[in-house]
């Protein structure tokens, strides 16, 4: 059954712009991106979106719907209160292009700064064994699909703009993959402080709620390098210990 | 190079968020001012109130008092800063009240206004690393919460059960509950292990750390439910003593 929607979306170039509004005919099952493609195919074919699976796995077509960042592909349009306007706007935390469209390329350079995995010597045997149950862990951080809705909702990077100090929390999470790692060798636990300033997460988890695969980025990223940085920086007897026995 | 856009400042709760994302923070601000307020009132009454029959205030226990000689004011002053600090550090309530409290930010994708942030990188938010020791503290309180939690059963007359009985041990268990779920035990137990198959009794500590992991998945739950519980011990206890209500007694 076709029903008609009201759709506000943010048009513009680099901040310059305003919402516009527009009637939509809308059919059941239809998902956010779906209005979005029939605005441009009806009303504005210059409407700028990106998107590319449309299936919640390419991290493409991060938006703010009613004020959520969403993917606009896994954002039911029967999951929103029909009965007023629908608000669609671009990612706040990262430079505006046009229209839905930002510039997230901030996030590579900062993937470049981590240092990549650094297995350890093999074994006597030549191997480098290790047990699914020790990298259970890890693996729950490679689920995620760049979308970076985490480092858009982030305080930190949308509010407070440390873009410069802070890796934000999709980082952190990749930080985590490789520093419980059982075959890594790496020490990046004075990056994470310094460079990936894990301090700047108050840990109120909004990277959490919006993540759409569900990756438990500050309880089992975050807080566990934060203990780690504790470990390091901010334990004195763990510290004093460090001292006596001469051990970094 | 410098990044183009230095974050907006969002107003103070602007947001274009249509849900209802200011009922939990609001709700949570509440209690806070609730507990707070008790507890402090609590704290400076007189010490005979503290007991009842075979039930302890969970405010005051342990009594240290017994130990300093001519400390006359309430044994609950001496006890009560260590399940705060705990509190105060924990993880999940630093997420309470930094997003209830100080706003910080109100819920997510809600303005906080123009201000300042430098999150837990300088004081006083930096001193919230210390989280592990009030952890250290607050175990040797469970223990003495059990011991009471038996003491709950020894009425003047032999063994029995009342109401408060069961108002201690579900104090008792939900203390347990959100203590063995504590992010820095989780680490602690196993969490900092990278390689458990390398580690001396990995395997051990794998488990440990798993079965820490199951508790802290439902920390959030634990940390209420133990906050109203240690509460309501008090109240119960209190007004117990004070003869506002009469404990039941079951047999
Ligand atoms: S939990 Fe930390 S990293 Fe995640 S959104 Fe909050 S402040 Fe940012
Ligand atoms: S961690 Fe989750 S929210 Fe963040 S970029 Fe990955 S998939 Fe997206
Ligand atoms: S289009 Fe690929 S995640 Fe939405």
């Amino acid at each position: 059954m076709s029903r008609t929607v009201k759709m506000k979306v943010y048009r513009g170039e680099q901040n310059v712009g305003q919402f516009h509004e527009y009637d939509v005919s809308i059919d059941d099952g239809m998902v956010v991106l779906d209005v979005i493609h029939r605005i441009q195919a009806t009303e504005a074919p210059d409407l700028a979106c990106r998107w590319n699976c449309k299936a919640g796995k390419c991290g493409s077509c991060s938006a703010e719907v009613n004020g959520k960042p969403s993917l606009m592909c896994m954002t039911r349009m029967d999951t929103l209160p029909q009965d007023k306007i629908i608000t669609v706007e671009p990612l706040k935390a990262f430079p505006h292009v046009r229209d839905l469209v930002t510039d997230v390329s901030w996030n590579y350079t900062v993937n470049k700064k981590i240092r990549p995995f650094k297995p350890r010597p093999k074994a006597a045997d030549g191997t480098h064994r290790m047990y699914q149950y020790e990298v259970d862990r890890v693996q729950e951080f490679r689920k995620c699909i760049e979308c970076y809705l985490c480092q858009n909702v982030c305080h930190a990077l949308r509010n407070h703009g440390k873009h410069e100090e802070f890796a934000g929390p999709r980082f952190l999470a990749r930080l985590a993959s490789l520093e419980m790692h059982p075959l890594d060798s790496d020490d990046r636990i004075p990056f994470i402080k310094e460079g990936g300033g894990v301090g700047f997460c108050n840990i109120t988890k909004c990277c959490t709620e919006v993540c759409p695969e569900h990756i438990h980025i500050t309880d089992n990223a975050i807080i566990p390098l934060k203990e780690r940085v504790a470990d390091r920086y901010y334990d004195p007897i763990q510290m004093l210990f460090r001292v006596l026995t001469g051990n970094k | 190079m410098a990044y183009p856009v230095p974050g907006t400042r969002e107003p103070f709760l602007a947001t274009r968020r249509q849900d209802g994302w200011w009922v939990v923070p609001l709700a949570m601000a509440a209690t806070f001012l609730v507990f707070v307020v008790y507890a402090t009132w609590a704290a400076f009454q007189p010490r005979e109130f503290s007991h009842f029959g075979p039930y302890i205030s969970p405010f005051y226990s342990p009594d240290l008092t017994k130990w300093i000689p001519g400390f006359t004011w309430s044994p609950a002053l001496l006890i009560l800063w260590i399940p705060a600090g705990f509190r105060l550090t924990c993880y999940y309530g630093r997420k309470a009240y930094y997003r209830s409290v100080t706003f910080s930010p109100p819920a997510c994708a809600v303005g906080k206004g123009d201000r300042d942030y430098k999150g837990e990188r300088a004081l006083p938010w930096v001193l919230n690393n210390l989280h592990r020791y009030f952890l250290y503290l607050v175990t040797v309180l469970v223990i003495f919460h059990w011991f009471h939690f038996f003491d709950a059963f020894k009425f003047d007359d032999g063994f029995g059960m009342g109401l408060g009985t069961l108002v201690v041990a579900a104090d008792t268990i939900f203390l347990t509950l959100y203590v063995f779920g504590c992010h820095s035990l989780r680490h602690l137990v196993g969490g900092r292990i990278d390689c458990y198959s390398c580690a001396a009794s990995g395997l051990v500590r794998h488990k440990a750390w798993k079965g820490v992991s199951v508790l802290n998945d439902r920390h959030n739950l634990y940390f209420w439910c133990s906050l109203v519980t240690v509460g309501f011990g008090d109240v119960y206890v209190r007004m117990c003593a004070m003869g506002v209500w009469n404990d039941v007694r079951f047999f």
